[in-house]
């Protein structure tokens, strides 16, 4: 088969495994498993063979024209370079990853046949994105994408938390959508076609005419699917979600879209300065904001979602200095740890019974009941950490380096405000991360107290995923780093020494004041009970996760927040603890500004409605009532009064006639 | 003879009985007002017939035939009538057309006075039981 | 009095169109259009009694001077067959059989008050209405008009019986049979107080079945009845 074939094959395969899933899954509920897991699989191991294929040589490029559709022709095209054959493995790896952990997880969930088919939905439409040669059909992927994270983060629709969650998911990316389909023309137009590599050689010969514009309104659906500030609102809300649904969506693959994009049009891009310095801000802003933010959290989820939100931020700041090599670099490394991290976590929360931090930390042996999840998680978080020599650190130290040379003076389409200012806050996010990161570890696996519930030995599924996981988590960066320019644009990805040295000290820092905090407050915990833990060793690990979640609240007041003395967080960020665990009050300052008025808008339209327009509906209808009353009364029954009126009628046309036949 | 005079009386003989039947409360009495408008039909008839025969040709003396059939559709009539007045008068007690209004309006759709009605029906009724 | 009306403004203007005709002036009526008038006084008089009086036997009777004017009207006419006709049918039995009617659904004998009802205004108006209509057009259509009454009289018996039997045999016998189903509904609706009263009869299935649906129907109606007694 030619490389194209099987190009073709990698997104349709699941689609079909999701069509097949959905048709069977009450007939043959044998059927879904196999139908969930495999397709995916093969799609994973075809998806590894392009790769291979195509090697980091010349891009693959195939197009077909379906139909002509007007001006602007939309065909189905595949455009195969280094950048889309190794995310596709990674979305590949991933996918196939969450949809064995998930046969385990949700094992006895009666809804898996549709969630299995939604996640192979989802997967099917990350690899059209990926693949796709023609912005539209790129689209497509995009919001089939939008669709299936919306009903797969309501997976536990029983709860408030998880309706509320999915709709801002959907409501927050389309708000970021609409801007971008407006670009998506807007380019087109200027370029004459939807096929990237047209639309590059365009930009390569200088015919864009608007490229701010375009850049900017590319830069709002890129902001609402990666979650960048100020769309970022929705990331740790979709935690509500259950965990593999977090791991593949929220984390490897549905994030990473708007990195990919931007990482396959940066030439775009690069045409404004503008765009790029508000690349380099929103990428500085959501770095540290939502470090901030994790350290300060008390759900472990949502602890990995902010930094999953601040990881895309390093990603964005990496294109912001115009290297997309180091972008995608720390994307499939990302994508590796990230999902061992939420996957880890599920198991986590499985064997506590408790989603909290801070109700694990009151827990003794946790990581003696787990610990397949102790140890991977260990790397994992290392790897956040930017430790060398996990992959995280090569990475990591590939978009500080990047950014070094810009703000050294190697500039070749970006403007050196943008190196400092992702590198300055690439450093201060470092000292961060690795602090949220020990933080995590320390209140996870070293807590002191009551014995941890038994739940029972975790499923194999779940634990060998781990594994898997953690061997790209540990190794991937030290051999990646040397082949990948091969794939990429050819530019070098090694560490330098300055940056290197800089990095691993600040988190190191990091490291160490979080444990030097959590040695201090750590005595405080024994003295505040806290916590609340669903123990259902007979259940699965998506009913106690959902029970997890829908407790929280009424247990501590607030989705993010506990209030626990014991919390090294508390102690390292001071006052600003209130508000970072709020996200900032981002959600507020959005309820004033974008949900009040709508609500008040509604009211309004319902005031117009129920009040004026239905009084002249009323009005219309009661007036032809007043009238059939009036007609009615002359329907006496008095046989008399009807023949009365009739002959009275018969005698009047009778003399009209006679005066009309005389002519009078 | 001037043609006027039985067409005018005729007309005036229909329009009594018109009255009568129109404003008359009796039933039998609306029957005797019919019996005069089609007497007034009649006298129209003969008259016409009289003069038709001597101004035409060949009439076949059509009106008389018409007036004896009237005169014999009548008296079924005035049979019929008298016996459907007997039953509606044995089955109702009274054959007062004004009484005879199975075909109002109920007022049981909407309107203020359904209500009264109903109660008012349903004490009629519990009188007719009390009576019975 | 609006014969008399119209009669009188009918003798205003023969004055103009008497001239012309000379062989019938009205100033000069024969004896036959004097008898015809004075009698259709009495007639149209006999009439209003009728439909206006509160008795209501005398109405009855005033019916029966109504009818008998009308008879001498159709000799003046020289129908003469016609006349003995209405006077054997209407006089003799329709009017003997509107009395039976009165007497067997126990008409009050006297003053009635309530003999017309709500409607009689309404009804005046019409009839008001259609009278004045009809008596306009009829004088404007036949205001030159003369019937000759000379000769042979148009309705003799042999004239009649000629016409009737030789033209119009076939509605004659139809109208016969119409006569035998009218008789026949007539003693149904009359038997049926007694189909009610007693068991159904077992010999006319056809009559088993009418009486059935009325007893049903006066099954509904009992209720009626009953309030119509209290």
């Amino acid at each position: 088969m030619t490389t194209t074939t099987l190009a073709a094959l990698v997104p349709l395969l699941p689609f079909l495994g999701a069509v097949a899933g959905l048709l069977l899954g009450r007939t043959a509920p044998g059927f879904v498993r196999p139908l969930a897991v495999l397709p995916t699989l093969t799609s994973l191991v075809l998806a590894a063979v392009v790769a291979g294929r195509q090697g980091g040589g010349a891009a693959v490029d195939s197009a077909t024209e379906l139909t002509p559709t007007g001006s602007v022709p939309i065909e189905l095209a595949l455009h195969i370079d280094g950048f889309a054959a190794l995310v596709a493995v990674l979305v590949g790896l991933v996918a196939t990853c969450v949809q064995i952990y998930s046969t385990g997880y949700l094992r006895d969930d009666p809804r898996y046949p549709s969630y299995a088919a939604l996640v192979s939905l989802f997967t099917s439409a990350m690899f059209l994105v990926v693949y796709s040669g023609d912005l539209i059909v790129l689209l497509v992927g995009w919001e089939v994408m939008g669709i299936c994270s919306y009903f797969l983060v309501g997976h536990y629709w029983e709860t408030p938390e998880a309706r509320a969650a999915s709709l801002k998911a959907f409501l927050v990316t389309k708000l970021g959508d609409v801007p971008f389909l407006i670009g998506l023309f807007a380019l087109a137009t200027d370029a004459g076609s939807f096929r990237i590599t047209r639309i590059l050689g365009t930009v390569a010969s200088g015919g864009l005419d608007h490229p701010t514009l375009i850049a900017l309104l590319l830069l709002a659906g890129v902001a609402g699917k990666s979650a960048q500030f100020p769309l970022h609102t929705w990331l740790p809300d979709a935690m509500a979600g259950p965990t593999p649904v977090s791991a593949l969506i929220h984390a490897a693959t549905m994030v990473a879209a708007g990195v990919y994009f931007i990482a396959r049009l940066l030439p775009v891009f690069e045409a404004s300065q503008a765009a790029m310095v508000v690349l380099a801000v929103m990428a500085a802003v959501t770095m540290t904001g939502s470090a901030l933010a994790a350290l300060a959290q008390d759900d472990i989820k949502r602890v990995l979602a902010y930094s999953t939100i601040g990881q895309l931020g390093y990603m964005t700041g990496a294109l912001a200095v115009g290297d997309r090599g180091a972008a995608v670099f720390h994307l499939l490394s990302h994508g590796a740890f990230k999902a061992l991290l939420f996957l880890a976590a599920g198991v986590i929360i499985h064997a506590a019974g408790t989603n909290s931090l801070a109700a694990m930390s009151r827990m003794r042996n946790l990581r003696d009941r787990i610990p397949d999840a102790y140890w991977t998680m260990t790397v994992a978080l290392l790897a956040l950490a930017a430790i060398p020599p996990f992959s995280g650190f090569f990475s990591k130290e590939a978009v500080l380096g990047v950014a070094e040379h810009v703000v050294t003076g190697h500039t070749e389409h970006t403007p050196a405000a943008a190196g400092w200012i992702v590198l300055v806050a690439g450093l201060l996010t470092a000292v961060l991360t690795a602090a949220y990161a020990m933080r995590l570890w320390l209140l996870a696996f070293r807590g002191r107290g009551t014995e941890a519930p038994d739940h029972g030995r975790q499923p194999l599924t779940m634990t060998v995923v781990l594994w898997v996981l953690a061997v790209p988590s540990l190794a991937l960066g030290g051999f990646a780093f040397r082949l990948l320019p091969d794939w990429f644009d050819g530019r070098d990805l090694g560490p330098t020494l300055t940056t290197s040295v800089l990095g691993t000290g600040l988190a190191l820092v990091g490291g160490i004041v979080t444990y030097a905090a959590w040695r201090h407050t750590t005595a405080l915990a024994a003295r505040v009970p806290l916590g609340a833990v669903a123990a259902h060793p007979e259940g699965d690990a998506a009913q106690v996760e959902a029970e997890a979640i829908a407790t929280h609240k009424p247990a501590y007041g607030d989705i993010a927040y506990a209030p626990d003395p014991a919390d090294p967080g508390r102690l390292l960020l001071g006052p600003l603890h209130r508000h970072a665990a709020a996200g900032f009050h981002l959600d507020a300052v959005y309820t004033v500004l974008f949900v009040r008025p709508v609500q008040a808008g509604a009211s309004l339209v319902r005031f117009l409605d129920r009040e004026v327009v239905e009084t002249y509906v009323r009005g219309a209808g009661a007036l032809p009532r007043w009238l059939g009353a009036a007609v009615r009364r002359a329907q006496t029954g008095n046989v008399q009064t009807y023949v009365s009126a009739l002959l009275a009628g018969t005698v009047v046309l009778a003399v009209a006639a006679v005066l009309v036949a005389t002519g009078a | 003879m001037h043609l006027a005079y039985p067409a005018v009386l005729s007309a005036l003989l229909f329009c009594t009985g018109l009255y009568g039947v129109l404003a008359r409360r009796n039933a039998i009495l609306v029957l005797m007002s019919v019996e005069l408008m089609l007497n007034a039909v009649n006298l129209n008839l003969v008259a016409f017939d009289v003069w038709l025969s001597r101004a035409a040709e060949e009439t076949l003396h059509s009106g008389q035939a018409l007036t004896l059939f009237t005169i014999a559709i009548a008296a079924a009539e005035i049979g019929i009538g008298l016996a459907i007045v007997l039953a509606v008068h044995r089955n109702r007690g009274t054959a007062d057309i004004d009484k005879l209004r199975d075909t109002a309006e109920r007022h049981d759709s909407d309107g203020p006075d359904h209500d009264a009605l109903a109660a008012e029906r349903s004490d009629e009724d519990q009188k007719a039981e009390a009576t019975a | 009095m609006i014969l008399a009306a119209s009669s009188a403004t009918y003798l205003a203007t023969g004055h103009t169109t008497g001239a012309a005709a000379q062989t019938h002036g009205f100033l000069s009526p024969t004896g036959v259009e004097i008898a015809f008038l004075l009698v259709g006084l009495v007639t149209f008089g006999a009439a209003l009694v009728t439909v206006t009086t509160k008795q209501l036997v005398h109405a009855a009777l005033w019916l029966v001077v109504t009818l008998g004017g009308l008879a001498v009207e159709y000799l003046l006419l020289t129908a003469e067959f016609i006349a003995w006709v209405q006077v054997l049918i209407y006089v003799g039995s329709v009017v003997v059989l509107l009395l039976f009617g009165l007497m067997l659904t126990r008409a009050p004998i006297g003053r009635s008050p309530d003999a017309d009802s709500g409607n009689r205004w309404a009804a005046l108006a019409v009839a008001v209405a259609a009278a004045a209509a009809l008596v306009w057009v009829v004088v404007d259509a036949f205001r030159t008009t003369w019937i000759d009454l000379d000769g042979p009289a148009a309705g003799s018996t042999e004239a009649t019986g000629a016409s009737l039997f030789q033209n119009w045999v076939l509605p004659f016998e139809a109208l016969s049979v119409l006569l035998l189903a009218a008789l026949v509904g007539a003693i149904v609706l009359s038997r049926k107080a007694k189909a009610e009263s007693s068991s159904p009869p077992v010999n006319a299935p056809a009559t088993t079945k009418s009486s059935r649906t009325i007893t049903e129907s006066s099954g509904n109606a009992g209720r009626s009845e009953q309030e119509g007694a209290r």
